[in-house]
């Protein structure tokens, strides 16, 4: 039998303070399958984004793992030697941060940064690039011609979408999006979502998909796990989560979204 | 010029204080704001939807006079202010109008405490007198805004969660007694659990002190919740308006419908293979709704909307 892609086990990450160590993570245990869209939910500081920096070891000091299990197809990423991992980062776990849009470096037109980042981690010379940038530049909707441009000739959904792209060009096997459109426009949330969720289809990916959005993650999500101050509270497919959540915390979650207000006449003129 | 009417609602409301009519801004050969009328009446809200770039926040900096329109009239209590005015009118405008902005963290100073943050202004204002008033003030502000005077007042901006500091933001604001309230994108940076919060508390001061609030959003969700009336932007031109319920419940420009069906919904799950058609539903949604229209037609009482313009 072949196991999960991910498992996370009894996972705890610190941060050190001046007195004493701040536990964001407390023995946090989960599994994401092949193909599976998990989503991770909860307030800010919960700790739902160190998890996210944890397993690809990228916690920054004072953040500590302090103790657990990160296999990615059984191996342990927190045993792995950093030249290891290196592999493993971006190649096999690709990441989307929420101001990732913001990462592109603002002097390189991104055809070199499709470069940059396909030299490093599969060697590719530069004409292997240019026709790996423009079969991902296709894949995410944007016309090829615009790879010489530069990261402030995009708006922002498409710069978000740039930066999926060059993850996607690696053909990684996980994807950990934290917060990837939460800086967007519904519209523009909605057209690279779905996007991801044809592209996972397609791919056969998984994704970790951190948000504080229940709604949003409900409509993306096959599983979903709730975090509250570093504990994982409950985790549940989609439509329990949704239908009936077990913990308070998800009902409070559930209720504190701004919702529409009843809408009749709505859906029919969209249909 | 291409001015729509200006927002009327059936009930008798109180004289506007802010009113712009047929606002134009060109950045270069961009179009950022094209025909924008609309008014600012104390004691309701105003909410300004639009996606990134379609000029809700230029509209939002020209009304808090910290950009100028290229054409365009734009009158504070009846007095133009387009025209060159005196300092002492220039003074009066700025103690009238305040903004909040949508980054809590940047708009507080780390290296002052909460109360200098609030001191600040009602000192310079000339609002309280004397160390006894001054501390009497802040902590009447903090109690107004939801924070507790005694955990908070000494602390730093770092100190505060994201929640927080946009409640020590809207305190600011309304150290000066203000009239309106300009709160550009002011909960998109936070968390959705706190997000109602927020909105509550800008209801709730625009009600008691009878604020005139115009309050600019990506999320016509959360417009629901605090304003009565609702304009929706689409590349710098006002496409729908009128009584929020009515927009809502019953879009009829185009834009507006492509807005309201993006709206996460827990109950409508994502198809795969469907990126292609909500793509090209969208591209096709904006292109018809960019070109320049003048006809607007009355669907309600109190609810506009733009025809499209030719392509």
């Amino acid at each position: 039998m072949i196991g999960p892609l991910l498992e996370v086990k009894n996972l705890s990450v610190d941060y050190l303070l001046d007195d004493g160590a701040f536990r964001a993570v407390k023995n946090v245990s989960f599994e994401i399958g092949r193909g599976e869209f998990f989503g991770l939910a909860g307030e800010s500081g919960c700790g739902k984004s160190t998890i996210a920096y944890a397993i690809t070891r990228l916690s920054k000091p004072p953040a500590w793992i302090a103790g657990g299990e990160i296999r990615l197809d059984g191996q342990d990423l927190l045993k792995l030697p950093e030249p290891a991992l290196q592999q493993v980062r971006w190649r096999r776990v690709g990441m989307v941060f929420q101001s990732a849009m913001n990462s592109l470096n603002p002097l390189m037109r991104v055809e070199a940064q499709f470069y940059d980042v396909l030299r490093r981690h599969t060697g590719a010379g530069r004409s292997q690039a240019r026709a790996r940038a423009e079969e991902m530049f296709k894949l995410v909707g944007i016309p090829t011609h615009r790879l010489t441009d530069y990261p402030h000739q995009f708006s922002g959904g498409m710069r978000q979408r740039i930066v999926i792209a060059i993850c996607l060009a690696l053909d990684p096997e996980l994807i950990i999006m934290d917060e990837p459109t939460t800086a967007l426009d519904v519209v523009v949330q909605r057209e690279i979502l779905q996007q991801v969720i044809d592209l996972q289809r397609a791919r056969g990916f998984s994704v970790l998909f951190i948000t504080h959005d229940l709604h949003l993650m409900a409509q993306l999500c096959h599983r979903i796990g709730i975090m509250l101050r570093g504990e994982l509270v409950e985790v549940g497919d989609v439509r329990q989560i949704s239908t009936a959540p077990v913990h308070d915390y998800t009902r409070k979650l559930w209720s504190s979204v701004p919702l529409l207000p009843p809408r009749d006449s709505m859906r029919e003129a969209i249909a | 010029m291409n001015a729509a009417p200006p927002l009327t609602g059936v009930e008798v409301m109180a004289e506007p204080i802010i009113t712009v009519e047929g606002l134009e801004r060109d950045f270069a050969e961009i179009k950022a704001l094209r025909g924008i009328s609309l008014s600012l009446r104390p004691g309701r809200a105003l909410a300004l939807v639009g996606e990134s770039g379609s000029g809700k926040s230029t509209c939002a900096r020209i009304i808090a006079r910290l950009d100028a329109p290229t054409a365009g009239a734009m009158m504070f209590r009846g007095k133009s202010m387009t025209e060159p005015c005196t300092a002492a009118e220039d003074k009066a405008f700025r103690r009238a109008i305040q903004m909040v902005f949508q980054d809590p963290f940047a708009s507080l100073n780390p290296a002052f405490t909460v109360r200098h943050h609030l001191a600040r202004p009602l000192a310079l204002h000339g609002h309280a007198r004397g160390k006894a008033e001054l501390e009497q003030r802040v902590s009447a502000l903090l109690v107004d805004v939801g924070l507790d005077p005694d955990l908070t007042a000494h602390k730093f901006p770092h100190e505060l969660s994201g929640g927080q500091r946009q409640r020590v933001n809207i305190a600011r604001a309304l150290a000066v007694e203000p009239e309106v309230l300009v709160a550009d994108e002011p909960t998109s940076m936070l968390d959705v659990s706190i997000r109602l919060g927020i909105l509550e508390l800008l209801a709730r001061i625009k009600r008691e002190r009878q604020l005139a609030l115009l309050y600019i959003t990506h999320d016509i969700a959360t417009a629901a919740h605090v304003a009565e009336e609702v304009v929706v932007l689409f590349a710098g031109q006002m496409v729908e308006w009128g009584s929020t319920m009515e927009v809502i419940r019953n879009p009829r420009h185009l834009y507006t419908q492509l807005l309201l069906s993006a709206v996460p919904d827990p109950d409508q799950r994502f198809v795969p293979g469907e990126s292609a058609q909500f793509l090209g539903h969208a591209e096709e949604v904006r292109r018809l709704s960019r070109p320049a229209s003048r006809t607007i037609e009355q669907v309600g009482p109190n609810h506009f909307v733009r025809a499209l313009g030719e392509t």
